[in-house]
């Protein structure tokens, strides 16, 4: 078995822009690949909680506070552009594109390199 | 389906992931957990001492075993035109956050079983023993925790009843790997008592549960009868923990996370007070007692609060002959939702309980904030034969529970189900 990395297609731009994540196995490795705002990122599908199938679960818009003037509650609201992954088995919450959690920025998602050729979505592991 | 290339003899093998919803089955939810399992503790003797029955999801197979004629016709009444899964209980649907809006399919799923026969119940824990690696697992129930502060105390009789005729009967049966805890109605003691005789020699039944969301004194002298025969059977006595909106001490709360945190942790921390400070461990020395899913980091709290309290107070105190915090050393915990941002804490803590000895897993699935057993396992401080006790031997001990191996090995049960999770 080589122990060198590798470029492997994993989907079609067209259809990642359609339905916005695609999960997949390559060889036994499993990674999430998403399209938002016109950027692809790759994350592992390892929660960093308790080892969960994070990039299997919902995405869902970043739930937000936003205030009045005087700085009372206006009460939750979704953000309107960032989305979170949301693992399934627990919920913890990771943003698309940094892969942070909302509350906490030492946790977070492992990248996979990831980019995009003509309409070949391509990552390399 | 993507747009993969075309398949080549020394390209990779790439297969898609399905979402996981409300609907996938447990195997693949927890398939994860599988090959934490085939990688980690495989070979592990592990019981999950506190899982759940989702009985609300057959709620009219309990209603149906009502044993009063009245409490049965208005039951089913309700089931069939307005209330479904809540008919007769008092808890509040709207009040259900548990899922976190839909985020957590697990919560209150509904995978589909075609194909399979037995109980659909026991199907769907049969994959989720064998997807997590367990060889036995206990089963509460779920929206009967809140039955305690049920206005009705006669609901809470005919509805415990209902129950643990429908576990025994339906549920147990079906698999010896599932065990249960007997529903005490703990509002009226008296009914406690029959129904702990009645049950006595089932063998499915290996505790007694109170649920522990109720403002009733443990230490009242009304249950004096029922902690003899509970002491006589050598069975543990539960306390599960647990929640309830209408309780004025949480009036404040407006998210379920303020909620979960404070109330999960309060009333067994009532319980153990009083159970403590009137000297039940003195009185009924031998119960077995173990307190169920309130994490962990309230025992050290405990234990110092209260020793702090009666080395000030012993005469508020008088049928104590150690500190508070040494009968608690010889309780036992469950380790759901078991906190660990902070391994020092952890550490300290368990140390403090002894939680080599006294610690037991438990899962809480398929509740929303579950824990595999590798919550267990991949705790840096704890020595190997630490996490055997942990995981299955402590209980074994406590449940009087075989140690042979039950469960079916994970790369068997991974090979189930090749190419979907």
């Amino acid at each position: 078995m080589s122990t060198g990395h590798r470029d492997v297609v994993v989907a079609g731009l067209a259809d990642l822009r359609e339905r916005e994540r695609v999960v997949v196995e390559v060889d036994g490795l499993e990674l999430g690949v998403y399209l938002h705002a016109g950027e692809v990122r790759a994350w592992h599908n390892v929660c960093p909680h308790q080892g969960g199938p994070v990039c299997q679960g919902k995405i869902m818009p970043r739930t937000i506070q936003p205030l009045r003037d005087d700085r009372k509650s206006a009460g939750p609201a979704f953000h309107p552009a960032d989305r979170n992954i949301v693992c399934p088995w627990h919920g913890f919450e990771f943003d698309i594109l940094t892969g942070r959690h909302p509350a906490h920025s030492g946790v977070g998602l492992r990248p996979i390199p990831v980019r995009v050729e003509g309409d070949e979505v391509i990552v390399t592991i | 389906m993507p747009d993969f290339p075309t398949p080549r003899s020394d390209g990779p093998r790439i297969r898609e992931l399905a979402e996981i919803g409300g609907r996938s089955d447990t195997r693949d939810v927890l398939a994860h957990a599988t090959k934490q399992a085939q990688r980690e503790y495989d070979d592990y003797f592990i019981v999950d001492i506190d899982a759940h029955v989702s009985e609300d999801h057959f709620w009219g197979e309990v209603l149906e075993r009502i044993d009063n004629d009245v409490w049965r016709h208005i039951g089913m009444d309700q089931f069939g035109k307005f209330a479904g899964n809540n008919a007769l209980l008092n808890i509040q649907p709207g009040m259900s956050h548990q899922s976190v809006g839909g985020r957590i399919g697990h919560q209150g799923r509904k995978e589909p079983m075609d194909g399979e026969s037995g109980h659909p119940f026991v199907t769907a824990a049969r994959r989720g023993m064998d997807a997590m690696g367990l060889d036995y697992q206990v089963v509460f129930p779920s929206a009967m925790l809140l039955l305690g502060m049920h206005p009705q105390d006669e609901v809470e009789v005919v509805l415990g009843r209902a129950f643990n005729r429908w576990l025994t009967e339906v549920v147990l049966r079906q698999d010896d790997r599932l065990k249960g805890m007997l529903y005490l109605p703990y509002n009226t003691p008296e009914v406690c008592e029959e129904l702990v005789e009645k049950y006595a020699d089932d063998e499915g039944i290996i505790g007694y549960t109170v649920c522990s969301t109720r403002n009733n004194p443990v230490h009242s002298d009304v249950y004096t009868r029922l902690y003899k025969l509970i002491e006589a059977s050598g069975k543990p006595l539960a306390f599960h923990s647990g929640y309830h909106w209408g309780d004025p001490s949480f009036a404040q709360l407006n998210r379920f996370l303020s909620m979960h945190a404070l109330s999960f942790t309060h009333y067994n921390q009532i319980h153990v007070t009083n159970w403590i400070i009137n000297a039940m461990p003195e009185r009924f020395p031998d119960i077995k007692m173990v307190w169920v899913e309130s994490g962990l980091a309230w025992i050290p709290f405990l234990m110092q609060r209260l020793d702090h309290e009666v080395l000030m107070r012993p005469s508020e105190a008088p049928g104590l002959t150690r500190l508070p915090s040494e009968y608690m050393k010889e309780m036992w915990y469950t380790s759901q939702p078991m906190e660990r941002t902070s391994m020092e804490l952890l550490e300290a803590g368990m140390k403090a309980f002894n939680a080599e000895t006294q610690l037991l897993y438990s899962s809480d699935w398929p509740h929303w904030d579950w824990d595999a057993p590798s919550t267990i396992t991949r705790l840096p401080f704890l020595s190997e034969q630490a996490k055997r006790n942990i995981l299955g031997l402590n209980a074994a001990r406590v449940f009087n529970l075989p140690t042979d191996r039950r469960k079916p090995a994970a790369t068997s049960v991974l090979q189930q189900r090749p190419g979907i999770s």
